[in-house]
C-alpha cells in the first residue's frame, strides 16, 4: 500500500551511538553528552511522565461517568485534574518533541556533530530530573489540589495541600527549559555545515528556533511568578493576596504571560515535525517554505501579546480586553497560513500512504478543530459563556493532544528508523494512527456540546443532563488510550525484532538521512556539504528516486 | 426542558439571543473553512497517491498573490468576529442606569445574594423579568465566578475587588447558576438556582418573606456610627474628612488634581486603602479598615454612603469637584 520502493535487506551499521564510545552500561548514559543519548533519556522520563499523567486523565474519566462521581471524593478528584496537569503540561508536553526530537534532530539535521554545549544540554535533563522529583514528592505526600494554574490566593493561603515543593519543581524545571532553548539557538547560529543556509534549513529547524525563543524569554516569568506564590505561602509575604495588600489578578497577568505562550512551545515543534513529514511523503517541495518559516517567527512574537484573553471576565478594563481580543485573532492568521500551505504541497504530489503520513494528515484534522475552536474563544462576546466550561478544555485539548502530540508521535514514527536503525509494523501503526484520531474526537467533540451548554471545567460532580455527553467521552477516551498503548507495544517490539531500515528507508531528503541508522556517535563520517534546496527531490539523484521518469502530468510553468 | 440532547441552554436573557447568533455565524465560517480543508486533504490523498514506487510529485513554485489572498481573506473574517463580540462585550460591560442592584458574595463554597431591601437568600436567587439585574459581587476567600448558562452571562469574585455584571431576563423559570472559577474542595457544589419571576410575584415574594432581615442601608448607618466614621466625615463639611453627601456618582477632586468617579470600587478602595487616592485639599489621616470588616459590612456601608447621595452637599468641606463646562 505505501509503495515506498523495495528496499534491499539492509544490516546495523557495526558502531553506531547507542553502542559507541563507553560501551552500554547505565555509567554511559548518565555521564553521556552525546545529544542523542540525551534525547533518548528525555524520551524515557518524558514517558513517565505521559504514564502518570494518563493514569489521572483515566480516573478522571471513569469518575465522570455517573453525574456523583463514580470513584473518588472531591478532594481527590481535585488532586486528579491538577496532578493530570502538571504532569503532562510542565514535564511531558513542553519538553516532548523539542527535548526529544530537536534535540536528537537538529545537529544531524544541520550537519554539526552535537549541541552548542553538550554538557550544558546533560545538565538540563538533571535539573528536569530534580525538577520532576520534586513534583513527584509533592504528588505522593498529600497531592496537589490548586489547579495547574495555581490560582493565588487559593494556591497561596488556602489550598491544603503539597504546594511548596510543587511549586518549587517546576521552578526548577524552568532552568532546563531555559538551557535548552538557549542550546538550540546557539547551536542554530553557530553550527550549521557549509552551504547550509538559513533558508536551507528544515522547517522543523526553524520551528524550534521560535520555539526557544519562548522558551528563553517566557520560561523566566513563570519560574518567578511561581516562586513568589511560594514565598507568600511560606512567609506570608503579600503580593497576591488582597488581605496583605496584594493583587490576584497580578498573578493571572504573569502566569498566563508564559503560560500562553507556553502553548506554543507545545504546538510549534509539533508544526516543525508536520512540515518535515509532508513533503517527504508527498514527495515534493513543501509549498510557501518562506511564509511557513516565517509564520513560526510571527506565532512566537505574537504569542507573547495576547496573554490577557484568558482573563476576559475578571474585571479587566473593556479596553484590555478589546486589545487583547484583537491581537487573538491575528495570532489565528499565521497559523492559518501553515494549514493553507501543508494542504497546497499535497497538490500534484506523489502520496504515500505510511504512518508518519497518517499522522501529519490526522495533526491537521485536529489542530484545525482545535484552532477554529479557538476564534469562538477569542471572541469577547462569546466568551462571556465560554469561558471556564467544558467547551475550553475540549478546545485546549484539540491543541494540546490533538496537534502537539499527534505530531509526536507522528515525529516518533517519521524519525523511528534513524532513532533504533528499525522499523515497526507498518499496518499495525497506520492502524494505531486512525484509532488515536477518532479515540481523540469520540473523547473531546462531545465536551464542546457540553461547554456551550453550561458545564464548569473542575467539576467532580455535574446535573444529570451532562451525562449522555460525559459518557461519550470516556467511551473515547478507553479507545484513546488503546490508540496511545499499541505505539508503545509496537515501538518496544521493534527495537528488537523490527526489520533493519537502512539510512533513509522513506527516502527523505534531510541531511539527517545522509549518515547511517542509527548514526555513529560524531553524527557524520566527513562534515557534509550542502548543495540542494529543501525538500528537493528532483536533483536528488542520491535518493534514488525517478527524477527524470516521465511525471504525473506535465509540469506547467506556474502550477 | 429542550429536546433530549439540546445543543444550546434555554435562551433567558437578553444577551442570549446575541450570544447564540455569535457562536452559528463563527461556527458557519469554521464549518466552511473545515470542510474545504477536509476536502482537500481527502481528495489529493486519494487521487494522488503515489502511482509508482519510485514517482516523485510536480514542485509548484511559491505563489505571493495566492499567500496574500490567505492571508488577508481570513483576517477580514477575523475583524468581522472580533468586531461583532466586542460590540456584544461593551454593552455586557457598560450596565444601563436603571438597574436593580443585588450584591452578591461568594465564599467557600457557597454563595450569598442580598436583594435590595435587605432580603437574603443562599444558594438562590431571585429577580424579576424585564428589569435590568447588576449583581454587585464579592469575594469573602478565594475567585469565585458566577455563570448562568441560560442568561449566557459570567463574571469572576475577585477578593480585594468588586466587580460587577448585569443582564435582563427576559423568561420566567428557574435556572441553574454554577461557580466556573475553580475555588476548591467543593467548587462543583458551589452553585444553584436563579428564580425568574413575574414583577407581581416578585413584589409579593419580597415583602412576603422580608421580615427579620436588616436592610443593608440601615445596617450600614449603625456601621458608620460604631466606627466612628462621622467623627471625621461631618455632614456639614466642617470635619476633618470630606463630607459623604451627595458622594456616590458625583466626581472627585483628588490631591494630584485628578478626578475619579465615586463608584462602589472607590468607595471600598476609600475604605480598605484610604491612602491610595486623596481628597484635594485633606490630609491622609484615615486608618485603613483592610481586615476589620466583612463583606457584608463593607457592603452594607457602602449602600450606606450611596443613600447620602440625596442628602445636600455642602458649599464647603466637600470632595466634590465643582462642575466644570464639560458636566
Amino acid at each position: 500500500m505505501s509503495n515506498t520502493p523495495p528496499t534491499p535487506d539492509h544490516e546495523l551499521p557495526r558502531t553506531h551511538y547507542l553502542n559507541a564510545t563507553y560501551g552500554s552500561g547505565i555509567r554511559s548514559w548518565l555521564l553521556t553528552t552525546d545529544h542523542k543519548r540525551i534525547a533518548l533519556l528525555y524520551l524515557g522520563s518524558v514517558t513517565v511522565f505521559f504514564f502518570i499523567g494518563g493514569v489521572f486523565a483515566t480516573m478522571i474519566r471513569i469518575h465522570l461517568l455517573t453525574p456523583g462521581g463514580a470513584l473518588v471524593t472531591p478532594e481527590t478528584y481535585n488532586k486528579l485534574f491538577t496532578m493530570h496537569g502538571v504532569a503532562m503540561i510542565f514535564f511531558f508536553l513542553i519538553p516532548s518533541i523539542p527535548a526529544v526530537l530537536g534535540n536528537f534532530l537538529i545537529p544531524l539535521m544541520i550537519g554539526a556533530k552535537d549541541l552548542a554545549f553538550p554538557k550544558i544540554n546533560l545538565l538540563s535533563w538533571y535539573i528536569y530530573i530534580i525538577g520532576g522529583c520534586f513534583v513527584l514528592y509533592s504528588f505522593s505526600t498529600g497531592g496537589l489540589d490548586t489547579g495547574w494554574t495555581f490560582y493565588t490566593p487559593l494556591s497561596s493561603v488556602y489550598s491544603n495541600s503539597a504546594v511548596t515543593p510543587a511549586v518549587i519543581g517546576i521552578f526548577i524545571n524552568g532552568f532546563s527549559s531555559i538551557l535548552t532553548g538557549l542550546n538550540f539557538i546557539v547551536t542554530i547560529h553557530t553550527m550549521r555545515a557549509p552551504g547550509m543556509t538559513w533558508f536551507r534549513l528544515p522547517l522543523f529547524v526553524w520551528a524550534h528556533y521560535a520555539t526557544s525563543l519562548v522558551m528563553i524569554l517566557g520560561t523566566p516569568v513563570i519560574a518567578i511568578t511561581l516562586l513568589l506564590a511560594g514565598l507568600e505561602r511560606m512567609f506570608h509575604l503579600g503580593f497576591f493576596n488582597p488581605a496583605l495588600g496584594g493583587d490576584p489578578i497580578l498573578f493571572q497577568h504573569l502566569f498566563w504571560f508564559y503560560s500562553h505562550p507556553a502553548v506554543y512551545i507545545m504546538v510549534l515543534p509539533a508544526m516543525g515535525v508536520v512540515s518535515e513529514i509532508i513533503p517527504t511523503f508527498a514527495r515534493k517541495p513543501i509549498f510557501g517554505y518562506s511564509f511557513i518559516a516565517g509564520s513560526s517567527i510571527a506565532i512566537a512574537v505574537i504569542g507573547f501579546l495576547v496573554w490577557a484573553h484568558h482573563m476576559f471576565v475578571t474585571g479587566e478594563s473593556t479596553y484590555a480586553a478589546l486589545t487583547f481580543s484583537f491581537l487573538s485573532y491575528v495570532v489565528a492568521i499565521p497559523s492559518a497560513v501553515k494549514v493553507f500551505n501543508w494542504t497546497s504541497t499535497l497538490y500534484k504530489g506523489s502520496i504515500s500512504w505510511d504512518p508518519p503520513m497518517i499522522y501529519a494528515l490526522g495533526f491537521i484534522g485536529l489542530f484545525v478543530i482545535g484552532g477554529l475552536t479557538g476564534l469562538s474563544l477569542a471572541c469577547l462576546g462569546l466568551d462571556i459563556h465560554i469561558h471556564d466550561t467544558y467547551f475550553v478544555v475540549a478546545h485546549f485539548h484539540y491543541i494540546m493532544v490533538g496537534g502537539a502530540v499527534m505530531g509526536y508521535v507522528g515525529g516518533l514514527h517519521f524519525w523511528w528508523p534513524k532513532i533504533t536503525g528499525r522499523l515497526y509494523p507498518e499496518t499495525l501503526s497506520r492502524a494505531a494512527a486512525i484509532t488515536l484520531f477518532f479515540g481523540f474526537n469520540l473523547t473531546f467533540f462531545p465536551q464542546f456540546i457540553l461547554g456551550y451548554l453550561g458545564m464548569p471545567r473542575r467539576y467532580h460532580t455535574y446535573p444529570p443532563e451532562f451525562q449522555v455527553l460525559n459518557v461519550l467521552s470516556t467511551a473515547g477516551a478507553s479507545i484513546l488510550a488503546l490508540g496511545y498503548l499499541l505505539p508503545m507495544a509496537y515501538f518496544a517490539w521493534s527495537m528488537r525484532y523490527g526489520r533493519v531500515a537502512g539510512p533513509n528507508p522513506w527516502p527523505a531528503t534531510g541531511l539527517e538521512w545522509r549518515t547511517a541508522s542509527p548514526p555513529p556517535t560524531e553524527n557524520f563520517d566527513v562534515t557534509p556539504e550542502v548543495t540542494w534546496e529543501p525538500y528537493d527531490f528532483q536533483n536528488r539523484p542520491d535518493l534514488g528516486l525517478a527524477a527524470d521518469a516521465p511525471s504525473l502530468a506535465p509540469a506547467h510553468g506556474d502550477d | 426542558m429542550q429536546s433530549q440532547l439540546p445543543l444550546y441552554p434555554e435562551q433567558a436573557s437578553n444577551f442570549a439571543p446575541h450570544v447564540d447568533a455569535l457562536m452559528v455565524f463563527i461556527t458557519a465560517v469554521c464549518l466552511f473553512f473545515a470542510a474545504a480543508i477536509t476536502t482537500a486533504i481527502v481528495v489529493f490523498f486519494f487521487k494522488y497517491h503515489r502511482k509508482a514506487p519510485n514517482a516523485v510529485g510536480i514542485p509548484i513554485d511559491e505563489d505571493s498573490r495566492l499567500e496574500a489572498t490567505w492571508m488577508i481573506v481570513p483576517l477580514i473574517l477575523a475583524m468581522a468576529m472580533f468586531s461583532w463580540g466586542a460590540i456584544v462585550y461593551v454593552d455586557y460591560r457598560r450596565a444601563p442606569q436603571d438597574t436593580l442592584d443585588i450584591y452578591v458574595i461568594g465564599k467557600q463554597w457557597m454563595w450569598k445574594a442580598q436583594q435590595p431591601n435587605g432580603l437574603k437568600e443562599i444558594n438562590e436567587l431571585h429577580v424579576p423579568v424585564g428589569r435590568n439585574i447588576r449583581l454587585i459581587m464579592a469575594s469573602e476567600d478565594v475567585i469565585h465566578d458566577f455563570f448562568v448558562p441560560a442568561f449566557r452571562v459570567k463574571m469572576d469574585v475577585v477578593p480585594g475587588h468588586y466587580n460587577t455584571m448585569w443582564f435582563r431576563p427576559t423568561k420566567p423559570g428557574r435556572y441553574h447558576f454554577f461557580c466556573s472559577q475553580y475555588c476548591g474542595t467543593n467548587h462543583a457544589l458551589m452553585g444553584g438556582w436563579v428564580t425568574v419571576l413575574e414583577p407581581s410575584d416578585y413584589s409579593a415574594w419580597l415583602s412576603g418573606s422580608s421580615g427579620g432581615n436588616a436592610n443593608p442601608v440601615v445596617a450600614g448607618e449603625k456601621l458608620y456610627a460604631e466606627k466612628t466614621c462621622s467623627t471625621c466625615h461631618i455632614a456639614n463639611g466642617t470635619g476633618r474628612a470630606p463630607s459623604l453627601n451627595g458622594l456616590y456618582g458625583a466626581q472627585v477632586l483628588l490631591a494630584d488634581g485628578s478626578t475619579v468617579a465615586a463608584d462602589e470600587t472607590y468607595i471600598r478602595e476609600s475604605i480598605l486603602q484610604p491612602n491610595a487616592k486623596i481628597v484635594a485639599g485633606y490630609l491622609p489621616l484615615m486608618p485603613s479598615f483592610q481586615g476589620q470588616l466583612t463583606e457584608e459590612q463593607i457592603l452594607a456601608l457602602t449602600a450606606y454612603i450611596k443613600s447620602l447621595q440625596s442628602q445636600p452637599v455642602p458649599a464647603k468641606g466637600s470632595g466634590i469637584a465643582p462642575p466644570t463646562g464639560k458636566r
